[in-house]
């Protein structure tokens, strides 16, 4: 299958490795994968935090790149859930027909990661060998506005040599919230400390997810703390294989 | 919206404070501002003792509500028929308003319309003055708050005894409700013991136990309800075609107000009607799972007008507007219309957890009160709550009437920035921009572009040397961002973006980016 890559600007810039681990992943299970150059930003942040009319051309230049793509897969379940559920509301609110029309063409044909892999692929599978003891926080997008279900667990549960701890309280939001984390940067960090100590409780090497900007905040804490953990995306597990392990 | 910076956010309360900090929460004179959701959450916050005693009751109240909603097999099917009869009634509100009154007159009643808070505190105020009393009993009552009613009694001479256990704790304390359905949720036993001690309890020794601190207020109530005659209530539901009012309740303090006195006032706004009685069949099972996560509440007193030699001989319905109609006029925000006001999603809410209910300086506090105070006030007296919440969907996966709180958080999210910049003229240039709206202005001109953004990658790679320790940014100087740097370690970014990987693919063939 063609399967073109939205990165999302976010994972372009801070988390390029999460990129290149998708593009292994999906090269590996024989997908040939297609990277749009003139892709940007699907506007998620703008429309968020009420700059809506501001997010108009990031929604249109997306539909512009990606409307006669296969299939779409990002690793990112915010943003997947942008376009899928936000998207259609902000071309109504601009009372923009065709917009709305194409978006409703093309969403359907978005898919975050694990999505993809579990539901559209029909693999949980894909061939990768990641020795350390992991936890899994499922993100608030991925669990609530993508409904992905246990498709990331049963990803890692079929990853050789991964032992997977449950995470406590692991379905409440970690804090991070966009610009949330910077307008109520003292709620957000109360959230976190909580999450932390879930994360930390389960003395696990690492937290996976399937959203960067999630673990960013997560991360952050980790680093700042010296806890000695870290924070991976679900690609960056499962493109780990024994002959190319993942750092 | 602007974020208050940093240095002048008041420091956090002392660790040795004891007592539960209270803000303010009267709604505010109309056209003044509430305060900053941010400051007022930095202060909740830092108590201790709030943090505790909520997590314990949330985490409570959640595991009830999971338990008892999992045990019916059509709750999906129940939520969607609460949502549908509540959008349909508030699609022809107009008719079964009029229905309504029609009902209430015709079993005896008389109703009355308030277009404001000042119009419905006249009427009750004039019409508890026609009985003679000097006192009133009420039943809990959020509608009441709202109007402050309380207050209006006070000015003209009438004393209103709260009768919902945690609301005469919260009335004794002098303080305001941080809960919907359960006032005083952020005060422990011992507070609660000692606030008797000096009350309805002076010169008693009284112990933590819960039931003898209960039977103290108990034996208190009981003398009232006895010897008053008026009393005042708000409403669950309101039922247009018979006219039967709906109040649902616990402790049975409502049952005695209901019935006892020989005047009963009942205050509501006008989205609590329903059109049928068989519309209760659904609303009385998604209620009570959903607030305290009891398969049926202990008390639920439907009446209809006055019946002759039985409960209260005059009957009066207040029916109060307020802000509502306002709210019906926006197609995405009338949804907080639909409310039950059940407060699963204050259960829910990380943030309300953390928070409490102060922080929200309003009667209608948690992810309800975000998308209801901004509506009934205007989202420039309230612009900091649409945005007191990360946008996780708990409280939708909750709501028993199916409110999208997060669309309409968006919603209005989007209203606060379009009036900000009609203010500050954010559209002429970007010097008078505040300065999030210039870089959120700054950055949609650069995504906007394929080779600007790249541009900006480049540059954004260079220009971090100052800031960057190895592969973190330890400390951010930018005010704005300064936040996330506070507890947070920042990537410094690659050498390399994606895009820069990508095309070094020996397979791509160099490609520029167009615009």
């Amino acid at each position: 299958m063609r399967i073109s890559l939205f990165i999302t600007c976010f994972n372009d810039t801070l988390f390029p490795s999460v990129g290149r681990a998708t593009v292994a992943v999906l090269e590996r299970l024989g997908h040939t994968v297609d990277f749009p150059m003139a892709q940007t930003c699907c506007g998620q942040m703008h429309y968020n935090t009420g700059y809506q009319d501001e997010a108009l051309p990031l929604i249109r230049h997306f539909v512009d790149v990606f409307e006669s793509a296969e299939v779409i897969v990002t690793p990112s379940a915010s943003c997947a859930g942008m376009v899928r559920e936000i998207y259609p509301r902000a071309a109504r609110e601009a009372g923009d027909d065709d917009l709305l029309r194409r978006i409703q063409t093309l969403s359907p044909r978005v898919f975050e990661f694990s999505e993809l892999l579990v539901h559209r692929l029909g693999v949980e599978d894909v061939g990768a060998y990641f020795p350390h003891r992991l936890t899994y926080h499922p993100t608030c997008h991925s669990l609530r506005a993508l409904k992905v279900g246990d498709a990331p667990l049963r990803l890692l549960r079929a990853v050789r040599g991964a032992e997977l701890v449950d995470l406590e309280a692991a379905s409440e939001c970690c804090g991070f919230g966009g610009t949330f984390a910077i307008k109520n940067a003292d709620v957000s960090l109360a959230m976190l400390s909580d999450k932390l100590r879930h994360v930390q409780d389960t003395r696990a090497e690492a937290c996976v997810a399937v959203d960067t900007s999630c673990l960013m905040h997560i991360g952050g804490a980790l680093s700042r703390t010296r806890s000695g953990m870290r924070t991976l995306h679900l690609a960056e597990v499962l493109a780990s294989t024994a002959r190319d392990m993942a750092r | 919206m602007s974020t208050p910076s940093r240095s002048n956010i008041p420091p956090a309360v002392s660790p040795a404070s004891t007592a539960v900090e209270t803000i303010p929460v009267a709604l505010p004179p109309h056209g003044h501002a509430l305060p900053p959701f941010p400051v007022n959450a930095r202060r909740m916050l830092g108590n201790t003792q709030l943090r505790r005693n909520l997590g314990k009751a949330t985490t409570t109240i959640r595991a009830k509500r999971a338990a008892v909603v999992s045990e019916l097999p059509d709750w999906e099917e129940l939520r969607e028929a609460g949502r549908a009869i509540k959008e349909h009634t508030l699609a022809h509100l107009d008719e079964y308003l009029l229905q309504l009154e029609r009902s209430v007159q015709r079993a005896g009643g008389q109703v009355h319309w308030a277009r404001d808070a000042a119009e419905a505190n006249e009427i009750v105020t004039g019409l508890v003055k026609g009985t003679g009393a000097t006192r009133v009993v009420k039943v809990k009552s959020l509608t009441t708050d709202e109007i402050e009613l309380n207050g209006a009694l006070q000015a003209a001479g009438i004393e209103a005894v709260e009768t919902d256990l945690a609301e005469l704790i919260i009335q004794l304390a002098q303080e305001k409700s941080s809960h919907i359905l359960v006032p005083a949720i952020h005060k422990n036993r011992a507070e609660i013991r000692e606030l008797f001690e000096r009350t309805i309890a002076q010169g008693q020794q009284l112990s933590d136990v819960p039931s003898e601190l209960t039977a103290v207020a108990r034996a208190h109530l009981r003398r009232t309800f006895l010897s008053s005659t008026v009393a005042i209530s708000g409403a669950n539901f309101a039922v247009a075609e018979s006219g039967s009012i709906g109040v649902v309740e616990s402790e049975g303090n409502g049952r005695m107000c209901l019935t006892l006195p020989q005047t009963l006032i009942t205050v509501m706004g006008i989205e609590k009607v329903i059109p049928r009685f068989d519309d209760l069949a659904v609303f009385l099972q998604l209620l009570p799972r959903s607030s305290t996560g009891e398969r049926m509440n202990p008390y639920t007193s439907i009446w209809t007008g006055v019946t002759p030699g039985d409960g209260p001989q005059a009957f009066h319905l207040v029916l109060l507007d307020n802000g509502r109609t306002h709210v019906l006029a926006d197609a995405t925000g009338r949804q907080a219309l639909q409310c039950i006001r059940c407060s699963a999603c204050l259960n829910i809410c990380p943030v309300y957890e953390r928070t409490g209910g102060h922080a929200y300086a309003s009667v209608y506090p948690g992810p309800i009160g975000a998308i209801l105070t901004p509506q009934l006030l205007g989202v420039e007296q309230a612009s900091t709550l649409p945005f007191a919440s990360s946008l996780c969907g708990a409280c939708y996966e909750v709501c028993p009437v199916k409110i999208n709180i997060p669309e309409v958080l968006l919603h209005l999210r989007g209203q606060v920035v379009r009036a900000k910049q009609h203010h500050t003229g954010v559209r002429g240039t970007l010097a008078q921009a505040t300065p999030e709206a210039a870089s959120m202005r700054t950055a949609a001109a650069i995504l906007e572009s394929p080779s600007r953004y790249e541009q900006a990658q480049r540059l954004a790679q260079i220009g971090q040397w100052p800031l960057a320790r190895g592969k973190v940014i330890p400390s951010l100087p930018l005010g704005i961002l300064s936040g996330w740097t506070a507890m947070r370690d920042l990537p410094a970014l690659p050498s390399q973006t994606f895009r820069q990987w990508w095309r070094s693919r020996p397979e791509q063939r160099q490609e520029a980016p167009r615009d």
